[in-house]
C-alpha cells in the first residue's frame, strides 16, 4: 500500500514539475514521461502484487474534509483494476514521448504532461478510495484532466465542441454520483465504503434506486447506450496515447464503480440483471453497428469501445442474472468474462488505438478512405494493428475470444439446467455475441484493409513511414499481451478467482469449483490454438517448400484487362460496408448526398454520405433545445451584475440559514 | 480418448473433396450432361500444387500468410466433429462456438487475403462474405442452442449423441426447423446456390469465387481444399440431425453417416440445379428466415 500511494505521488509531484518546466518541452518531458513511466511502473508491480497476495490493504486517515476520510483500500477487485490502469498508462506514457514530438514546435509539452499524469493518478486513486468524498475529487481529478487532454488542440473548432460535449456528459454523471453518495450516506450517517455494506443476504433498503443512479452515473463514464454521445466525440480528439487509455482504461472506472456498488446493495432483483443484459446487447449491437457506418479511423475505434462495453456490461448482467436466480456458474462466468473482457478490452484497444496514431502521426490524416497500402510503409504498426482486430473480433486464439467464450459458456450452461422462462436472456445473449462477432469481424476487416491493405489511394498515404521506437515498442508489446492472455487464458482465470469472487460476493469455494469446471474447456481452446498455429507453420512450409523449384513471378493484380487501372479503382471502406448499413438502416440512418453526373459529357458528381448518431440527433439534442428554452426565461436573473450575484449568494445563505435554525 | 474419434477427422480429411465431385455429377446429370468425375476436384488439387505461382505486385505477406490460415483454421475444426455417438477427438463443453469462431478466423483472413489485392472485384466479394456471414452466425449458434437445450449439454460431441430417434420422436417438429436453419446456414457459409454460384465466372455476381481471384497455384490449391473440408464441416452438422442412428458401433454408424453426406451432396445439387441465385439484397432476408426458424425450434423446444 505505501508503495502504491508512492506510485499516484510519484505521479503528480513528476506532473508539477512538468508544469513548472513548462518553458523547456524537452525538460518537461523528461519530468512528465519519466515519472508517469516510473510510477506505472511501480505501481504495476505493487499491484500485481496485492492481486497475487490476496491481502486486503487498508490505511485510513483523519482528513478535514466534511465528511470525508482519507480511506484507501486494495482489495483484489481494486487490484484488478490497477493492473489493467498501471500497465496501459505506462505503456501509452513510453508512446506518448514519440508521439508528443510532433506537438512540440506547436506548444509545450508541459502542461500536457500535467494533466496526462493528473489522468493516471485520478484514476489510480478512483479504484482505490473507499469514501465517498475522496472518491468523488479523485473522480473530478480524472474527468478534468482528461478534458484538458481533449481540448488540448483547442485551436480546432471540432476539438472545442467535443470537449463541451464531453464536459456536460461527464458532469451530467457525477451529478447522480453525488445523489448516490448521499443516499447511501444518509442511511449509514458516514460517506466511508465500509458503512455502505449491508448485512449479507438482506437488499439495501433503497436498492433499486441506487442502482438506477450508479447505472447512469457510472454508465455515462463508461459509455453504454444511450449514454455514450460524448465517446465518439471526445476520444477522437485527444492525442492517441491519451485516447487509448481513455477508450481502454478510463471507461473502465464506470464498469468499477458499478461493480462497487453492487456490493453495497445487497442480493440483486432479477431485473437488474434483464436491464443489464439488454442496455449491454443494445450498446454491443448498436456501437459495432456505428463503427461500420464511419469514415474516421478513431472515431470508428471509439464506437467499438462502446461495443465492448457492451459486452462487458452483458456479462455483468448475466451475472447478475445469475445471482438472483441461484445459478452459480451463470453468476460466475457472467461476472468472469464481463471482468475479463475488461483486461483484454484495455490491451487490443489501447494497441489499436496507438495504432491508429501511429497513422495519424505519419500520413496527417484519420480518413479511412483517404489512407491504403501503409502496411509496406508501416510493417510494424501494420501487423500489430492486425493482432489487434483479430482480437477485437474475437478470434481465436487470442485473449478477444476467451473473455467472449467465457460469457458463451454461462450462457450455454444455463440453457442446459435453468427452466423455460429464464432462457430467452440467455438465448438474446448468444444471438447478440454471435451477431456482434460477425460484425466487428466485419468492421475490422473494413477498416485494416482499406488502411494498410491495396495501394495508398491518396498523396497522403504515399508519404507515410513507420513510428520511431519509442511509439512501436509500447504496440508490440501490448499485440504479445493479446496473444499471451489467449494462450494463457485458462491460468488468467484461475487468478482471477478473488476479482470474481469479491466482485459477486459468492462464497470463495463456490466460485472455485465453477472456475475448474471452465479448465477444460479453456486448455481445449488453446491447444486447438496450438494445433492451428502448428497447422499454419506447416502448410506454410510446405508451400514455400512447393514454389521453391517453381516460377513464381510478380504481376499487376487481375484487372480484366483494363488498360488504366488507378488506385482511386479501389474499393473503398464505405463501399464495403454499404450492404450491411443498408440492411441496418433503421437504426443507423445514413444521410446521402449525392450529385449525380449529368449530360453526356459530365463535368462534376459527387457522393457523400454521413451517418450521425441517432441518439444525438433524436433524444439529446430535442431535449437540450427543449431545456434551454424553457430556462430562457430565467435570462433575467442573469444580467452580468457582480454585486447582484453576491446578493443571490447572500439570500441563500440566509435562507438555508432560516431553514436550518428554524 | 476413443480411438474410433480418428474416423471422422480422417474420412473428413480424405472425402470432402469427393463431397463436392458428387454435387457437380447431380447437377450435371439434371441438367441432361454427363459432367465431370466426381474425382474432379482432386485432380484440380493435384495441378494446382503442381504449378508455379502468381502473385499480385499490390500484395503484402498478408495475400501469402491468408490460404494458410484460412486451411489452417478449418482443419482444427474437424478435431471437433462427432460420428453418431462416438465422441470427437477435442470435446469440451462450449465446442459449439470455438467451431463457429474458427470458421470466423478462416473467413477473417482469406477477406483481408482478398483485399490486400485492391481489386474493386475482390473488395466487392469480401464485402459480401463479410456481410452475410455476420448475418448467419447468429443463425447457426441459435440453432446449436436449441439442440443444446433439446440434449442437455454444451458440446458437440454430447449433443450429437443425444439425438436419437426417440427424440425425433419427440420432438421432431423443431428438429426439422433446426435442420432447415441450419440448411440456410449451410448455403449461405459454402457459398452455394441460392446464395452465391460457385459456377459463374462474371466477378460481379459472385462472392466466394471472386474473392480468391488472384490466387493461383499451391495456394489456391489450400483455399479450394479448405472450402470442400468446410462444406464437410457444416453439412456433417446437418447430417448428424437427419440420421438419428446411434447405435453404439461405429461400424453401423459410419455407413450411415456417409449415405446421409451422399444424400446431402445430392440435395445440394438438385436445389442448385432447380432454384436460381437469390438478387443479393434478397439473402439476408434468407438468412434472417433461418433464424426465425431458429427461434421458433427454440420455442417448441422451450414450451
Amino acid at each position: 500500500m505505501p508503495l502504491l500511494l508512492t506510485a499516484i505521488g510519484l505521479l503528480m509531484v513528476g506532473g508539477l514539475a512538468a508544469l513548472c518546466l513548462s518553458r523547456d518541452s524537452r525538460r518537461a518531458t523528461i519530468a512528465g514521461a519519466g515519472t508517469a513511466i516510473g510510477g506505472c511502473l511501480i505501481g504495476f508491480v505493487q499491484a500485481l502484487a496485492a492481486l497475487g497476495g490476496g491481502s486486503l490493504a487498508t490505511l485510513r486517515w483523519p482528513w478535514s474534509v466534511p465528511y470525508g476520510s482519507f480511506f484507501v483500500q486494495v482489495d483484489a477487485v481494486s487490484a484488478f483494476f490497477l493492473v489493467t490502469i498501471f500497465a496501459v498508462c505506462g505503456l501509452a506514457a513510453v508512446y506518448g514521448i514519440g508521439y508528443m514530438r510532433s506537438f512540440r514546435e506547436r506548444r509545450s509539452s508541459g502542461p500536457p504532461w500535467f494533466f496526462f499524469n493528473l489522468l493516471v493518478a485520478g484514476m489510480a486513486l478512483v479504484v482505490m478510495a473507499r469514501n465517498g468524498v475522496l472518491f468523488l475529487m479523485a473522480w473530478e481529478i480524472m474527468s478534468l484532466a482528461s478534458f484538458f487532454l481533449v481540448t488540448l488542440e483547442d485551436e480546432r473548432e471540432e476539438v472545442r465542441r467535443a470537449g463541451w460535449t464531453y464536459l456536460v456528459a461527464t458532469h451530467i454523471g457525477t451529478a447522480f454520483l453525488l445523489a448516490l453518495f448521499v443516499l447511501l450516506g444518509r442511511d449509514s450517517g458516514s460517506l466511508d465504503f465500509d458503512g455502505f455494506i449491508t448485512a449479507s443476504g438482506v437488499a439495501h433498503p433503497s436498492a433499486n434506486l441506487l442502482f438506477i443512479l450508479a447505472l447512469v452515473g457510472f454508465g455515462t463514464k463508461g459509455g453504454i447506450m444511450p449514454l455514450h454521445v460524448w465517446l465518439p466525440e471526445a476520444h477522437p480528439a485527444a492525442p492517441s496515447h491519451v485516447s487509448a487509455i481513455m477508450s481502454g482504461v478510463m471507461i473502465k472506472t464506470g464498469i468499477y464503480g458499478l461493480l462497487r456498488t453492487l456490493t453495497f446493495l445487497g442480493p440483486p432483483p432479477a431485473w437488474w440483471g434483464y436491464l443489464l443484459v439488454g442496455i449491454g446487447l443494445i450498446s454491443g449491437v448498436l456501437g459495432v453497428l456505428f463503427a461500420l457506418a464511419q469514415h474516421d479511423l478513431k472515431r470508428l475505434l471509439a464506437y467499438h469501445s462502446v461495443e465492448n462495453i457492451g459486452i462487458i456490461v452483458l456479462g455483468l448482467g448475466l451475472g447478475l442474472l445469475g445471482l438472483s436466480w441461484h445459478s452459480t456458474p451463470l453468476a460466475v462466468l457472467g461476472f468472469g468474462g464481463g471482468l475479463l473482457h475488461v483486461l483484454n478490452h484495455a490491451v487490443f484497444k489501447s494497441l489499436l488505438f496507438l495504432g491508429a496514431g501511429s497513422v495519424l502521426h505519419s500520413t496527417g490524416t484519420r480518413e479511412i478512405d483517404g489512407l491504403g497500402g501503409l502496411l509496406k510503409p508501416m510493417p510494424w504498426t501494420g501487423a500489430v494493428f492486425l493482432i489487434g482486430a483479430a482480437a477485437i473480433s474475437g478470434l481465436p486464439p487470442l485473449n478477444g475470444f476467451a473473455s467472449e467464450f467465457l460469457i458463451y459458456l454461462g450462457a450455454f450452461r444455463g440453457i442446459q439446467s435453468l427452466s423455460s422462462p429464464q432462457l430467452p436472456a440467455l438465448l438474446a445473449a448468444i444471438a447478440g455475441l454471435a451477431l456482434i462477432g460477425g460484425l466487428a469481424a466485419a468492421c475490422f476487416t473494413k477498416a485494416f484493409g482499406t488502411v494498410f491493405l491495396g495501394e495508398p489511394r491518396t498523396e497522403h498515404a504515399h508519404h507515410a513511414h513507420e513510428c520511431g521506437p519509442a511509439m512501436r515498442w509500447p504496440m508490440v508489446i501490448l499485440a504479445a499481451a493479446c496473444g499471451l492472455i489467449g494462450l494463457l487464458s485458462p491460468f488468467v482465470v484461475m487468478a482471477m478467482a478473488p476479482v470474481i469472487e469479491s466482485a459477486c460476493g459468492l462464497p470463495a469455494i463456490a466460485v472455485e469449483r465453477s472456475i475448474v469446471l471452465t479448465k477444460p474447456a479453456l486448455d481445449a481452446v488453446v491447444v486447438a490454438g496450438m494445433v492451428a498455429a502448428l497447422l499454419l507453420l506447416v502448410l506454410n512450409w510446405i508451400r514455400n517448400r512447393l514454389l521453391a523449384t517453381r516460377p513464381v513471378t510478380r504481376s499487376v493484380t487481375w484487372d480484366c484487362g483494363y488498360a488504366r487501372p488507378t488506385a482511386r479503382m479501389q474499393y473503398t471502406a464505405s463501399s464495403f460496408a454499404q450492404p450491411l448499413i443498408q440492411v441496418f438502416h433503421v437504426f443507423l440512418r445514413t444521410r446521402t448526398l449525392l450529385k449525380k453526373p449529368l449530360s453526356y459529357f459530365p463535368s462534376e458528381a459527387s457522393l457523400a454520405t454521413h451517418t450521425p448518431d441517432i441518439c444525438e440527433d433524436k433524444l439529446y439534442r430535442p431535449a437540450f433545445l427543449g431545456t434551454a428554452k424553457a430556462l430562457s426565461r430565467l435570462r433575467w436573473l442573469q444580467h452580468g451584475r457582480v454585486q447582484v450575484y453576491i446578493l443571490y449568494i447572500a439570500i441563500t445563505l440566509l435562507a438555508l440559514l432560516v431553514w436550518r435554525l428554524g | 480418448m476413443d480411438l474410433a474419434s480418428v474416423i471422422h477427422p480422417l474420412l473428413a480429411l480424405t472425402l470432402a473433396p469427393l463431397m463436392l465431385g458428387v454435387i457437380n455429377r447431380v447437377k450435371a446429370c439434371v441438367a441432361g450432361r454427363s459432367g465431370p468425375s466426381v474425382f474432379q476436384t482432386y485432380r484440380d488439387l493435384r495441378k494446382l500444387l503442381a504449378k508455379g505461382a502468381v502473385y499480385s505486385k499490390t500484395t503484402t505477406w498478408v495475400f501469402r500468410a491468408a490460404p494458410p490460415v484460412t486451411l489452417a483454421a478449418i482443419l482444427v475444426t474437424v478435431l471437433l466433429l462427432p460420428l453418431g455417438s462416438t465422441a470427437a477427438l477435442v470435446a469440451f463443453p462450449g465446442d459449439l462456438v470455438l467451431l463457429a469462431y474458427l470458421l470466423g478466423l478462416a473467413r477473417f483472413f482469406i477477406v483481408i487475403g482478398a483485399l490486400d489485392t485492391g481489386s474493386s472485384f475482390e473488395g466487392m466479394g469480401a464485402s459480401r462474405e463479410v456481410q452475410f456471414s455476420a448475418l448467419a452466425e447468429p443463425v447457426l449458434l441459435l440453432a446449436l442452442a436449441a439442440l443444446a437445450r433439446e440434449t442437455g449439454s454444451a458440446s458437440l460431441s454430447e449433443i450429437y449423441a443425444g439425438i436419437t430417434a426417440t427424440v425425433w420422436a419427440q420432438a421432431g417438429a423443431s428438429l426439422a426447423m433446426v435442420i432447415a436453419a441450419l440448411l440456410a446456414v449451410f448455403l449461405a457459409e459454402n457459398a452455394r446456390i441460392p446464395v452465391d454460384d460457385p459456377n459463374t465466372h462474371l466477378e460481379l455476381t459472385m462472392i466466394h469465387e471472386v474473392m480468391v481471384l488472384d490466387n493461383s497455384g499451391p495456394d489456391l490449391a489450400f483455399i479450394v481444399y479448405g472450402a470442400s473440408v468446410k462444406l464437410w464441416v457444416l453439412g456433417s452438422l446437418l447430417v448428424g440431425l437427419m440420421t438419428p442412428v446411434r447405435s453404439e458401433h461405429v461400424w453401423l454408424d459410419t455407413p450411415v453417416f456417409l449415405l446421409g453426406m451422399f444424400i446431402l451432396a445430392v440435395l445440394t445439387g438438385i436445389i442448385e440445379s432447380t432454384m436460381a441465385r437469390l438478387r443479393l439484397l434478397r439473402v439476408p432476408q434468407m438468412l434472417v428466415g433461418g433464424g426465425a426458424l431458429a427461434v421458433f425450434a427454440l420455442v417448441l423446444v422451450l414450451r
